[in-house]
C-alpha cells in the first residue's frame, strides 16, 4: 500500500478543492489515519475505491467517536494598567462527532486504511456525508452511529435507528448521556454502582 | 390423612392419595417449557434438552413453539429493553398455570450488562419468576436443578385456601401490564406490583 | 340370539362414548371448580411471537393454487410409472412402450389444455 502521504498527495490531486488532513496517533499502535472534509467526503471516497492501484473495495468497520468540548488553558502575556503580567487564558475547544472507517481492499489485499470524517460541533450541525453509496456494507454500521452517537448521514438510504426504539431520544455512546436511574436494588454495589445506589437511596430518603 | 395410616395402607398393598396430591403430581412431571431463547443461556437450556443431559427425564421435553400450549418459559438470556415487552406479552399469552425460571446472571439482574443502556436489570421488574438461576451461563444441571426445585414447588401447592398459587384464584390477575418504549427508558421501569425490592440500608 | 347381539355393540356404543367423554367432563368439571378463567385481552390477542399485530389476521389466501396443485400431479404419476419403466425398460415387449406411449399422451394432453386454458398464468 501506498504511505498515507502518497494517498493524501493523490486524493489533493484527483479531486479538487479536497482538503485532506494527515492525523497522527500517539498511542502504542501508532496508526495515523486521513481526515477528509466532509463536502468532498463522498467523492474521495469513490476515488479511493475506483482508482485501480488503490482499490479500497471493502468498509470493514464504521464506528464512531465522541470529543467533547474541552477548556485548554493558555498563559497569555498582557499588559494590564502599563505592566506586562502573566494571564491565564482558558479557551472552550468546541467537540465533535467523528465517524472512522477502516477500508480494506480485496482485490490488491492492502489495508486498512483508516479515514475520518468529523462534524462542526456536537449540538445542532452533526450532519456529515452518507458512505453506503460506496461502500454498500457500511449501512447498517452508520444506521448505529445514527442511533448511538446521533450523526444524522446524508444520503444514507434508510436512516432509521438499530439498536434502540424509535421513539428514544438520547444517544447513548455519547459521554454525556445519562442513563436512566434504576438502581433502586444492588444487593452487592462496589465503585460506580455504589456511588449512584447511594445516591438513589438518598433520593429516595429524601423524598 | 394421617401420615402412620398410610404407611400401613402403603405396607398392606393399599395406596392412597390426595386429589390435590393427584393433581400436583400431574402438573409437576409435564411442564412444557416456551421454546424461546434469547442470548448464550438458550445453549445451554438446548444442551439440556439434548440426550446427555435429558430434561425429559423430568417430563419437561417439549417445548412448545406457541405460548398457547405452554406451561413454563425459561427466560434464557439477557432481555434487552427493546426486546422487554414482547417477552411480558408471551408471557400474558400463556395459559394459566404458567411459571417462570429466570436463567443466568442477565435474566435474574442484567448480569455482566448491567450498567448498559440497552439492558433490563431482569426480568422479574415485569413478570412473576419462580426460581432464579444464576450463572454466566448456568450449567445445563443448573437448569435441572431449577426444575425441579420448581417441581418442589408445585408438589407443595394447595388447591384450595388463602395459599393457593396465583392460577386458582379467581381474583388475581393472568397478566402483567406490558412496559412501553418511552423518551429514555422503558415506561414503567418496573411494575411495582410484581417487584417489590428490598430496602437496602446505605449508612449515610 | 339377534336382539342380544345387538345390545351388546349398544353397550360397546355407549361404553365407548363414556369412555370418550369422561375425561372432557372431568376437566370441565375441574376447571369449573378450581382453574377460574381468566380471559384478558393480550391474552386473546393474536400469537405474533411477541410482537403486537400490525394488521388484521383474517386474511384471505387465494385459493388459485390448487390448480398448481393438480397440475402437479401430472408430474407425480408419471414419474411413480415412468420410473419402474425405465427399470426394467431392455426386458420390455414392443407392445410394453407403445402403452406407456399413449399413457404419456394421455397426460400430456391434459397438461396442454390447460396450458392453453391459461391456468398457468399467475392472476
Amino acid at each position: 500500500m501506498l504511505s498515507l502521504d502518497q494517498i493524501k498527495l493523490r486524493i489533493e490531486q484527483a479531486v479538487p478543492g479536497a482538503r485532506v488532513e494527515l492525523v497522527p496517533n500517539g498511542a502504542l499502535a501508532d496508526q495515523a489515519s486521513l481526515w477528509l472534509d466532509a463536502a468532498h467526503a463522498v467523492e474521495c471516497a469513490r476515488f479511493l475505491r475506483e482508482t485501480p492501484d488503490l482499490s479500497f473495495d471493502y468498509a470493514s468497520n464504521v464506528t464512531g467517536v465522541d470529543w467533547p468540548d474541552t477548556t485548554v488553558k493558555t498563559k497569555v502575556k498582557k499588559v494590564v494598567e502599563g505592566q506586562e503580567t502573566d494571564v491565564e487564558e482558558s479557551v472552550v475547544k468546541p467537540g465533535f462527532l467523528e465517524a472512522v472507517y477502516h477500508l480494506y481492499s480485496m482485490t490488491r489485499k492492502h489495508g486498512p486504511l483508516v479515514i475520518r470524517l468529523r462534524t462542526a460541533n456536537r449540538t445542532d450541525s452533526v450532519r456529515l456525508p452518507s458512505f453506503t453509496p460506496v461502500w454498500r456494507g457500511a449501512e447498517f454500521q452508520e444506521r448505529e452511529i445514527f442511533d448511538l452517537f446521533g450523526i444524522v448521514f446524508d444520503g444514507h438510504p434508510d436512516l432509521r435507528r438499530l439498536l434502540m426504539w424509535d421513539g428514544f431520544q438520547d444517544h447513548p455512546m455519547r459521554k454525556d448521556y445519562v442513563e436512566p436511574d434504576d438502581y433502586e436494588y444492588e444487593p452487592t454495589p462496589h465503585d460506580e454502582v455504589l456511588e449512584k445506589a447511594q445516591s438513589r437511596a438518598a433520593k429516595e430518603a429524601n423524598a | 390423612m394421617d401420615e402412620g395410616l398410610r404407611n400401613e395402607l402403603s405396607k398392606a398393598g393399599v395406596f392412597t392419595t390426595s386429589l390435590s396430591e393427584l393433581y400436583n403430581w400431574g402438573q409437576k412431571n409435564s411442564l412444557w417449557p416456551l421454546q424461546f431463547g434469547l442470548a448464550c443461556c438458550a445453549i445451554e437450556m438446548i444442551a439440556a434438552s439434548m440426550a446427555r443431559f435429558d430434561i425429559a427425564r423430568f417430563g419437561a421435553e417439549v417445548f412448545r413453539p406457541s405460548p398457547r400450549q405452554a406451561d413454563l418459559m425459561i427466560v434464557a438470556g439477557t432481555v434487552t429493553k427493546k426486546m422487554a415487552p414482547q417477552v411480558v406479552r408471551l408471557y400474558n399469552q400463556m395459559p394459566e398455570p404458567k411459571f417462570v425460571i429466570a436463567m443466568g446472571a442477565c435474566a435474574i439482574s442484567g448480569g455482566p450488562f448491567k450498567q448498559g443502556y440497552n439492558v433490563l436489570k431482569g426480568i422479574d421488574r415485569y413478570i412473576p419468576v419462580d426460581v432464579h438461576i444464576p450463572g454466566c451461563p448456568p450449567r445445563p444441571e443448573a437448569l435441572l436443578h431449577a426444575l425441579m426445585t420448581l417441581q418442589k414447588k408445585i408438589e407443595e401447592q394447595s388447591l384450595t385456601g388463602i395459599n393457593r398459587p396465583r392460577q386458582m384464584d379467581p381474583n388475581q390477575t393472568g397478566e402483567f401490564p406490558i412496559p412501553t418504549f418511552g423518551a429514555h427508558d422503558l415506561e414503567p421501569p418496573s411494575n411495582p406490583e410484581v417487584w417489590r425490592p428490598i430496602k437496602i440500608d446505605r449508612g449515610s | 340370539m339377534t336382539d342380544s347381539a345387538y345390545t351388546l355393540l349398544v353397550v360397546f356404543l355407549g361404553m365407548a362414548v363414556a369412555f370418550a367423554a369422561a375425561p372432557l367432563a372431568i376437566a370441565w368439571l375441574w376447571s369449573k371448580r378450581f382453574a377460574p378463567r381468566k380471559p384478558g385481552t393480550v391474552k386473546k390477542d393474536v400469537y405474533e411471537c411477541g410482537l403486537e399485530s400490525s394488521t388484521k389476521n383474517w386474511v384471505q389466501f387465494k385459493s388459485d393454487y390448487y390448480l398448481y396443485g393438480i397440475l402437479f400431479l401430472v408430474f407425480d404419476i408419471e414419474t411413480v410409472f415412468l420410473l419402474p419403466f425405465a427399470v426394467s425398460f431392455k426386458s420390455l415387449p414392443i407392445g410394453a412402450v407403445v402403452a406407456m406411449l399413449v399413457f404419456l399422451l394421455l397426460l400430456v394432453e391434459g397438461l396442454v389444455w390447460a396450458w392453453r386454458k391459461g391456468v398457468l398464468n399467475w392472476k
